[in-house]
């Protein structure tokens, strides 16, 4: 019995009228699942967030959040919820541990319940030394991790991350996501998260759903749905030219295409690259000639992408760092 | 989720939301003293520089050829300036409008920080939390009250030592109904310009309103002049402006001018104005606050 916490029925967004930003999306997400929206700018993954997160009014469908109508009683939902938004929100005229105690008073949370859970935040995401620290003064990695701390103060049954990592070097990035796993595993917390990095959705969602233009293109999980783009590739490098093996190789059971150009370099694509790399080579043995080399790749993310999307992320990542270092600059130029 | 330790009461975190306000006000002294800088330069220049009692002074109004005692000059200008401002101080006049000109000031920069707000992205953290809409607006009103009401204090406590004079009568009672006045006015108005700033996401936009409303509400009021000799044009308007009723009510408690409009008319004017206005704002800035 799968226990879902998310349900999302037809949910549509049309700003001002005009703007569909969300078109009739429905989703279930599990109790206790790193589950991730995936999509180009403006595909409506940060719209779809704020309807779950009570902040904005969809203009169709509805949305329970464990068992809990989003439209018809968003007060009850802002209770068992975090937020960690796209922009930073922290108060940068006030301190970390100000800016955690004060989204606890918003909570309602008593004064020593809240001291100690915002301690223990700031121990987990390594800023109880900086927490003393005006938040101005805090880099980019520092910022994020105490939003994450604000997210959790109220121990929220469902987290919203909205791109946790955009802009952050690797390894504070990893570093976000390894906070991120422990919150899973450690809270059985549920987690609905975009991002704009691949191999992340890829190594750390449980499951993900590519969104594009408003609509929910594709959802499973990573391996199913690298599958489904067609199986691994296997490239074989022959000491002669090998230029008749074609129909051999496609008469192997699992190999949906084969590429040969003629100059000793074949690459195919196959389903279950393991099993089949042994037939393989058979083959070749069978016909008298050698394979110097073969590997053997699974297919990425990317390619993933590619095939949902018609569209490549890589350039995205770069736009999107752009606004966010944009957006920054902004706040930084306030005062 | 532990419901122990939650309080969802209907005005929980009202104290949060007005606290971090202030916090940022009194952490920062510099923009605190800025604030006060404006009404202190009015009082000394309109009070002391350019003091109009000085005009009816016997060394001024000495006629050539028409060779008054000093004595009768001296009445004379005192009943002028009796006549004209209710006091024979005009520096006490002047100094007792610049209370609710810093009341003005204070409340309209109370629109400015939910433009900041909701353009940095803390506005719509407040609205995913189980705070209440009614509170994120109430705590700005309240903190932009007691702002208002703090620089008040400051301002009167200068324009003592800068020599304003009490009426005989002042007593603490005259105190207490004059930054009553003054706290609905604060009221009024802070509710006003957070309403006018509620769906605004530029400053320059606030801004824009805050010029273009500051001066002629503080000139369109008595706080510089008194009504009976403006033109009849202005009058109106004046007697529209709620800076008029708490300069009435300042003036008759602190100075004993005697007001064009009672006292007590005056308070229940900005009773009525502070009501209204927290209402509408309140309401109105609700249902729009988010989208
Ligand atoms: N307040 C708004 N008013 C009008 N249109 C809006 C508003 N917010 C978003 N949109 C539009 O809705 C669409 C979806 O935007 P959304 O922010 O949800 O995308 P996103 O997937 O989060 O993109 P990104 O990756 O850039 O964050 C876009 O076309 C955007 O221009
Ligand atoms: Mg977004």
């Amino acid at each position: 019995m799968t226990d879902s916490i998310i349900k999302v029925v037809g949910l549509t967004k049309i700003y001002n009228h005009t703007v569909l930003a969300v078109d009739h999306i429905s989703f279930e997400v599990n109790r206790g699942e790193i589950f991730g929206l995936l999509g180009p700018n403006g595909a409506g993954k940060s719209t779809t967030i704020g309807m779950l997160n009570t902040l904005l009014k969809p203009t169709e469908g509805t949305a329970l959040i464990d068992g809990i109508d989003v439209t018809k009683e968003p007060s009850n939902v802002r209770k068992i919820i975090g937020v960690v938004p796209q922009e930073y929100t922290a108060d940068e005229d006030l301190t970390g541990w100000e800016n955690v105690m004060l989204i606890a008073d918003f909570y309602g949370i008593s004064r020593d319940i809240s001291r100690q859970r915002a301690k223990e935040l700031l121990e987990m995401v390594g800023l109880t030394e900086a927490s003393k620290r005006k938040v101005e003064t805090y880099s980019g990695g520092m910022r994020r991790r105490l939003e994450l701390a604000m997210g959790l103060i109220n121990k929220p049954k469902v987290l919203f991350l909205d791109e946790p990592t955009l802009g952050l070097d690797v390894q504070t990035r990893t570093a976000i996501w390894e906070h991120i796993r422990k919150l899973k595993s450690e809270y059985n917390m549920t987690i609905l998260v975009t991002t704009h990095y691949l191999e992340e959705a890829d190594e750390f969602c449980d499951r993900i759903a590519i969104i594009d233009r408003g609509k929910i293109v594709k959802a499973d999980t990573p391996e199913n749905l690298k599958k489904g783009v067609g199986g691994d590739i296997i490239t074989i490098q022959l000491t002669k030219d090998g230029k008749d093996v074609d129909q051999a190789l496609k008469g192997i059971q699992g190999v949906t295409e084969v590429k040969n150009n003629g100059d000793g370099l074949i690459t195919l694509k196959v389903i279950d690259g393991g099993a089949v790399a042994p037939a393989i080579i058979k083959a070749f043995t069978q016909m008298n000639l050698n394979v110097t080399r073969l590997t053997l790749a699974r297919p990425t993310m990317d390619e993933v992408y590619m095939t949902y999307t018609g569209r490549n992320l890589r350039e995205e990542q770069a736009t999107s760092e752009e606004t966010f270092t944009m957006r920054r600059t902004m706040r930084t130029a306030r005062s | 989720m532990d419901e122990k330790g939650i309080n969802s009461g209907p005005l929980h975190g009202l104290w949060a939301v007005t606290n971090r306000e202030l916090k940022k006000w009194y952490k920062e002294p510099f923009i605190f003293i800025i604030s006060l800088v404006q009404p202190i330069i009015w009082i000394g220049l309109f009070g002391k520089a350019m003091n109009l009692g000085e005009i009816f002074s016997a060394g001024s109004l000495n006629i050539p050829g028409l060779d008054l005692p000093k004595q009768i000059i001296d009445s004379l200008s005192q009943e002028i300036l009796k006549s004209t401002f209710g006091t024979t101080n005009y520096f006490s006049f002047l100094a007792v409008g610049m209370l609710s000109f810093i009341v003005l000031f204070s409340a309209m920069s109370s629109g400015m920080t939910i433009v900041w707000d909701r353009r940095l992205g803390f506005l719509n953290k407040m609205l995913t939390t189980p705070l209440s809409r009614g509170n994120v607006i109430m705590g700005k009103v309240l903190s932009s009250v007691i702002k208002a009401l703090v620089q008040a204090v400051i301002v009167l406590l200068i324009a003592v030592l800068l020599g304003l004079t009490f009426s005989a009568q002042f007593t603490v009672f005259s105190l207490a109904i004059t930054f009553f006045a003054l706290f609905l006015l604060a009221m009024g108005l802070s509710s006003l310009f957070i309403m006018l700033a509620i769906r605004s996401t530029r400053w320059e936009t606030q801004m824009a309103i805050m010029n273009l409303l500051n001066l002629p509400l503080l000139f369109a009021s008595n706080a510089f002049y008194p009504v009976k000799f403006m033109p009849y044009w202005l009058k109106p308007i004046v007697m529209v402006n709620p800076l008029t009723y708490a300069n009435n009510v300042a003036r008759a408690m602190l100075i004993g001018v005697t007001p064009t409009a009672s006292v007590a008319f005056s308070v229940l004017y900005l009773v009525g104005f502070a009501a209204i206005f927290s209402f509408i704002g309140i309401f109105l800035s609700w249902k729009y606050i988010s989208s």
